[in-house]
């Protein structure tokens, strides 16, 4: 493979990761804020369709890009809505959220099914296009992609440098302590659900509008990315960056894996496109085994020299979730 | 008291007709008669003696997953993993019967191996979810969703590769058994009595076991405050890793009926999403045992019925499970609302509970 097919074949990696970062960054930010929101699997489903339809009828790719966005706000606020001001499960919900979007999206997009419709056009940023590598590999690419980029470092930015993020991690972690500190919680929880789940609706549109150019029912492939957006979320860490990484790892095994497909006509390709979920479980293992207290106790047992690198190690992987996660706040 | 059974009653009248209404509108949105719509759902169900075939067929997978799932929701687990264990119960099933069919091994014999071979193989699994969950901490919703998508690509690895009918691999699964190889179906039809007697069984039993035993009660204690419980003495991860094994050989079970009374074979997809079907049966009756049957029933019905949905007015038979997640849906938010409902000032000052 020569370096022009490679750096190709690697900017395609970004883009295709574009979704997942909308869908993971979304629901980083609604888990800082102590929410759960399970859905997403049908959620990007639904938002797929629904932004399809939307550009479809009216010819207008903002207007798509809208109802995603709109679709993923409303699917939270009833994560929202129940956990917040019902009490109910937030897992429950999300999970009963997750069959039904995507039932909805199976059933109401039967007749934009293989249709051609409108797609994002790409749009090479002048000047630094024509930077050598970095150009072909970042800046040629489409709006969404683009929009990704910045979104990961607005997220970071947000959550880790500016005081109403810290009130964001606070009511995620101390929703008490936050509460006397003056922050609403609940209404803050309710904004961050839903600013969360807007985030992640862009996750439709991006493959309907433009990875996937439409919509293809069952064949859409989609099914199952927002579980892999979750277990991405806690690869994560709940740090914006460090998701990133996970996405565009994610991408990359992914287009491995194709490129594999063509060396190795003997496995079927549906096997090599699952390759990332046990790799998915593994990094899982790796990020929680160091919470776990059998392997204090194990780590504890062993010569210093060699326990000291396998701490230091797990612990460079090792990721809490917000303390107050999915624990609803009474304000009494 | 009366009166709050009342409420209760009201609630949840009140949360299924939202239900209908939404779904009522739905269909109204995709250009569809409502009514004739939902009347040619209860035809497809009961309409025929064929009908009410299918229907009981689809009936027993879903009583044996949902069985299942309730003993993981009685030890405050979330076994999404459900429907992997599924998958690898049919497989298992589907080893034992290719590698036996052609001993000599009475026929009959063979098939009650497959079936225990396929309650192993959910058990497998389960147990790999249950011990990511005790020995890594590997929460049991992600590790169950890992394993679902990879028990997904062994099936269609197995069906293409090492299993493959003579000739090509296929979409349409492995070479089917020999019929000696089915379990045995009443005369003329598909439907076995050995299928539906096993999984009415399983639903039975585990009824028994959360209401009457010591165990059940345990268990139960486990999935209400495992920190009490296991201060009081319960060996609480022992408990959460017998209910994934119960669990994964329950739905292990249904993989195996899947092959050996339903497709004859093993084919991608062979777990038909029964097992997230048996968590939303569960959500739906509050994960009260007894309820288990009749609503598993009436889910299966509206499986089997959308069938003709697609028939007739072309619309997609995911319309039952937009009509299955929506009724479990806003049950959910109706329980809400009536708690909220009875807690708050506003709810009338009788149903404030005396102190």
């Amino acid at each position: 493979m020569d370096t022009n097919a490679l750096l190709t074949g690697l900017a395609g990696v970004l883009a295709a990761a574009a979704p997942v970062l909308f869908a993971v960054i979304g629901e980083t930010i609604t888990e800082r804020a102590g929410i759960i929101n399970l859905s997403m699997n049908g959620t990007v489903l639904l938002a797929a369709v629904g932004s399809f339809a939307v550009a479809y009828e009216t010819d207008s790719l903002v207007l798509g890009l809208l109802m995603g966005a709109l679709i993923g706000a409303l699917v939270a606020l009833i994560v929202a809505f129940s956990s917040i001001t019902l009490r109910q499960s937030q897992v429950a919900v999300g999970f009963v959220l997750a069959l039904a979007c995507r039932d909805l999206a199976y059933f109401l997009g039967v007749p934009y099914m293989n249709q051609p419709g409108p797609r994002l056009p790409g749009w090479a940023i002048p000047g630094l296009r024509d930077v050598p590598v970095l150009g072909q590999l970042f800046f040629r690419q489409d709006i969404l992609t683009y929009l990704s980029y910045v979104l990961i470092f607005l997220a970071w930015l947000w959550i880790f440098r500016t005081r109403p993020g810290l009130m964001l991690r606070g009511i995620g972690e101390r929703p008490a302590a936050a509460f006397v500190r003056g922050a609403d919680v609940n209404r803050l929880r309710y904004l961050y659900t839903v600013l969360g789940g807007a985030i992640i609706g862009i996750a439709g549109p991006a493959y309907s509008l433009n990875i996937k150019g439409g919509w293809m029912g069952t064949q859409s492939g989609l099914d199952g990315i927002g579980w892999i957006a979750l277990a991405i979320t806690i690869f994560g860490g709940w740090n914006p960056l460090r998701a990133a990484l996970g996405a565009y790892l994610f991408a990359l095994l992914q287009w491995l894996g194709l490129v594999l497909q063509s060396r190795l006509p003997g496995i079927p390709s549906q096997v090599l496109q699952v390759a990332p979920f046990p790799l998915m479980i593994l990094t899982l293992l790796l990020v929680n085994v160091g919470n776990a207290e059998w392997v204090e106790r194990t780590l504890a047992g062993l010569p210093e020299g060699t326990r000291r690198i396998i701490a230091r190690l797990l612990r460079s992987l090792r990721a809490s979730p917000p303390a107050s996660l999915g624990v609803p706040f009474e304000q009494e | 008291m009366r009166k709050s059974l009342w409420i209760n009653f009201g609630f949840q009248a009140g949360a299924l007709l939202v239900a209908l209404v939404l779904t009522t509108l739905i269909l109204v949105a995709v250009g569809a008669p409502p009514f004739q719509a939902y009347a040619s759902i209860l035809r497809g169900a009961f309409g025929s003696a064929n009908n009410l075939e299918s229907l009981l067929i689809s009936w027993s997978p879903l009583l044996l997953t949902t069985a299942g799932v309730l003993i993981t929701f009685s030890a405050g687990l979330w076994n999404i993993g459900v429907e992997g264990q599924m998958v690898l119960g049919a497989i298992f099933a589907t080893w034992l019967l290719r590698s036996l069919q052609e001993s000599g091994t009475p026929a009959g014999l063979i098939i009650a191996l497959g079936i225990v071979a396929g309650a192993f193989g959910g058990a497998l699994w389960a147990g790999l979810a249950g011990a990511l969950k005790t020995f890594g901490g590997v929460n049991e919703i992600f590790g169950g969703l890992g394993l679902n998508f990879v028990s997904t690509a062994l099936t269609i690895y197995l069906v293409f590769g090492p299993w493959k009918r003579p000739g090509t691999g296929s979409m349409s699964g492995t070479q089917p058994f020999d019929r000696v190889l089915w379990l045995p179906t009443l005369p003329d039809m598909q439907l076995s009595p050995w299928a539906l007697g096993i999984s009415l069984l399983a639903v039975f039993g585990v009824y028994i076991l959360l209401r009457g035993t010591h165990f059940g009660l345990r268990l139960k204690a486990v999935g209400k405050n495992m920190k009490a419980a296991f201060l009081l003495g319960v060996p609480t991860w022992q408990y959460n890793m017998f209910a994934f094994l119960l669990c994964g050989a329950l739905a292990g079970v249904a993989g195996a009926i899947q092959v050996t009374s339903v497709y004859h074979r093993l084919l991608p997809n062979i777990s038909n999403g029964y097992g997230f079907l048996g968590l939303l049966v569960a959500m739906l009756i509050n994960y009260q045992a007894i309820w288990a049957a009749p609503v598993a029933f009436f889910f299966a019905s509206l499986n089997t019925g959308s069938v003709q949905l697609q028939l007739l007015y072309q619309l997609d038979s995911s319309f039952s499970g937009v009509l299955q997640s929506f009724l479990v849906l806003l049950v959910l938010l109706g329980e809400g609302a009536r708690q909220r409902f009875l807690k708050s000032n506003w709810g009338p000052r009788w149903t404030r509970t005396p102190s």
